[in-house]
């Protein structure tokens, strides 16, 4: 299968007075057509930085320093793929929300309060679907339809619809061209926990019936294991590993994650003590060679210094898919269980 | 030395223009210190000789003579002095006036609240030049003094609504109420807790008020309501006008007060912007400053591509680029260290 979005050796820095901040670090990722990837880090780890800058939507002083985005959707053109990063600014105005969009963080605060749901939902239509002004109407209700709102909520105001309504409001209006690709950028993080089970139940049926791919950032790796697919673990701007969501619960590879997957609880199964990590991410301004985690790392030997940081296939997995940056700790060695992790 | 790196610390963080602003300002301000010390003649002496009167500039008289024969250039250099320190002590004096009355205001609240607001608004409706001919007009003697307290006493209210309005706002804020809880005494809050938060406003503030007081007392000094025995650049333009320095072609009497003029307030103005700008860097970037390898990159932009970047670059431009310091960070993309 082709992916729809294949972001390759993409490397994004924030320039600064004191040199480079290498916020994204040669990252890999592809997304197929119809998939939820999970993109998944704590703060600052970069996940927005690769998916805004996937997207060139960062401004200055981000600069991207190398790497390729294909995006090879319907609308891709008999050539195929097309590179992001090589557009201009008229191409890119085409491609976004008729091909790809986004769901904003902190998305409640991103409709302007001054202007009726209905009057920015047009806007987007208007822009980039030039509809006439009758079949624009019927469109915006329908999109309310789709994310299960009221129509006749198009004439309220934002401040007059509920934190979980202003975010189904968001989800709709990305959806409003009909995209291949919706990025999500942590869309539930303000969010109860039920109202946040709401809207992820409404995203995936939505996904299934409008059959586009989800980029999913968030720094809830247990909501991922629900929802995603495939799931990418970042930290200081690297790609640490990327399996599926059954792969990364059942058998996670790098210690990173298995940090990561000890510090929730389980609903079902023993009880058990929660680790944390210890310690917090390095200066992505002067990162020492090697593995970025080797400071917080349990296992870490002398040989981490001289790691390259590339996904390979984690040793003794069956999954074709799962990678791991970490070639010290695989499946197959005996201090992997799950228990005594970083204690 | 660690007082000079910070300096020049802080020199390199100003915007362009307000360097711009900050050299053309340092160049009046020398003028006005050193200015009447190196005069080549007395400004004030008329020379009897008819071969020295109105005579264009030349290697004695560089900014040329008057009708009676007065050095322009010294006439210029004293004017400069009169001047700026009237406009610098307006300044002082109306951003004092208008801090006082305008954080009381608001912090006190209640009546003295309705009391300053008044009192400052009937100030702003007041017709001001009229009011500033009809007073100097009146007054029995129109020295500098004289100057400075009605321009001050009349240029402080736009101030005083300003800082009451960001006072009103900070007041209410979590930390002034959790100094309030803690105990700290008012004139405490308010010195340490307010004032810094409003200084790039304050700030703000006194270079308009001195850019009011300059064409101010310019303006009132050509129309003959100043001192006519001292020199100031508003002295200078009335005796030009009044002696028909436009008619007979004099340009060297009128032009370098009238431009002396121009440039304090141009840098005025600079200064003003450029402080502006130091206290909100998002304006900064606003206004796409944001220079990335000797490329200027606007906010609205797509995020930037290295090898676009660098492939685009003409020869000249890459020429100049290679002496800039952001080639240094060319160089530096595994993250470096420039200082």
């Amino acid at each position: 299968m082709t992916p729809v979005l294949d972001i390759r050796d993409l490397s994004v820095v924030y320039r600064g007075e004191g040199g480079d901040v290498r916020a994204v670090q040669n990252v890999n990722l592809s997304l197929n057509p119809g998939e939820v990837v999970g993109l998944a880090g704590e703060s600052g780890s970069g996940k927005s930085t690769l998916a805004y800058g996937a997207c060139r939507l960062l401004r200055p002083p981000a600069l991207i320093t190398s790497g390729s985005v294909r995006y090879a959707g319907r609308r891709g053109g008999a050539s195929g793929a097309v590179d992001i990063l090589a557009m201009d600014h008229d191409q890119l105005h085409k491609i976004r929300w008729r091909d790809i969009s986004i769901v904003f963080q902190s998305a409640m605060n991103a409709l302007n309060p001054v202007l009726r749901v209905q009057d920015q939902l047009l806007d987007v239509i208007h822009a980039h679907l030039k509809l006439p002004r009758g079949e624009a109407r019927e469109k915006a209700a329908s999109l309310l339809d789709l994310v299960g709102i009221p129509r006749q909520r198009l004439r309220s105001y934002p401040h007059e619809l509920s934190g979980g309504m202003r975010q189904r409001v968001m989800i709709a209006m990305a959806l409003a061209a009909d995209p291949e690709i919706v990025i999500m950028d942590e869309p539930t993080t303000a969010l109860d926990v039920v109202v946040q089970r709401d809207i992820l139940a409404q995203i995936v049926e939505l996904k299934q019936t409008l059959g586009f791919a989800i980029l999913f950032i968030t720094h809830d790796l247990s909501l991922l294991l629900e929802l995603a697919d495939r799931i990418a673990i970042m930290y200081a701007g690297q790609l640490l590993e990327v399996g599926t969501a059954e792969e990364i619960k059942r058998e996670p590879a790098h210690p990173y994650t298995k940090g990561l997957l000890n510090s929730f609880p389980s609903l079902r199964g023993a009880r058990r003590d929660l680790a944390g990590i210890p310690g917090s991410p390095p200066d992505l301004r002067d990162p020492a060679p090697g593995c970025p985690f080797i400071p917080r790392c349990g296992y870490a030997v002398p040989e981490c210094k001289e790691v390259d940081m590339s996904l390979a296939r984690v040793r003794g997995t069956t999954g074709p898919q799962h990678v791991t940056a970490c070639p010290i700790v695989s499946l197959s060695s005996p201090e992997s269980s799950q228990e005594g992790v970083l204690s | 030395m660690s007082a000079l790196s910070a300096l020049r610390n802080l020199w390199r963080r100003l915007p362009l223009k307000a360097r711009i602003g900050a050299v053309l300002m340092g160049v009046f301000v020398l003028a006005a210190v050193i200015g009447p010390e190196v005069t080549p003649y007395d400004p004030s002496y008329q020379n009897p000789s008819p071969s020295l009167s109105m005579q264009p500039p030349s290697s004695a008289y560089l900014l040329g003579t008057t009708q009676s024969g007065q050095d322009v250039l010294s006439q210029l250099l004293v004017g400069i002095r009169l001047t700026l320190e009237l406009a610098l002590l307006v300044g002082v004096i109306a951003t004092v006036l208008s801090v006082l009355v305008g954080v009381s205001a608001a912090f006190l609240g209640g009546f003295w609240d309705e009391f300053l607001s008044l009192v400052s608004n009937v100030f702003l409706v007041i017709p001001q030049l009229p009011l500033l001919i009809l007073l100097l007009g009146y007054l029995p003697q129109k020295g500098q003094l004289a100057t400075i307290l009605v321009l001050a006493g009349l240029g402080w209210p736009w101030g005083a609504r300003v800082i009451r309005a960001q006072t009103l706002t900070i007041r209410n804020r979590d930390f002034i109420a959790a100094s309030r809880e803690s105990g700290e005494k008012s004139w405490r809050i308010i010195l340490y807790e307010i004032i810094p938060n409003e200084i790039s406003l304050i700030a703000a503030s006194f270079v308009n008020t001195v850019l009011y007081a300059i064409g101010a007392s310019v303006a009132l000094a050509f129309i003959g309501l100043a001192d006519l025995n001292s020199w100031s650049l508003g002295t200078m333009l009335y005796w030009a006008q009044s002696q028909q320095a436009l008619q007979l072609g004099a340009w060297w009497w009128f032009l370098p007060p009238g431009i002396a003029v121009a440039l304090i307030g141009t840098a005025l103005v600079l200064l003003n912007t450029g402080i502006d700008e130091l206290g909100n860097p998002r304006l900064r970037s606003a206004r796409g400053t944001e220079k990335i390898a000797g490329h200027r990159v606007w906010p609205t932009d797509p995020t930037p591509v290295l090898a676009e970047l660098v492939g685009a670059r003409s020869r000249v431009g890459a020429f100049l680029h290679s002496f800039s310091r952001d080639s240094l960070l060319d160089d530096t993309s595994v993250g470096g260290d420039l200082r």
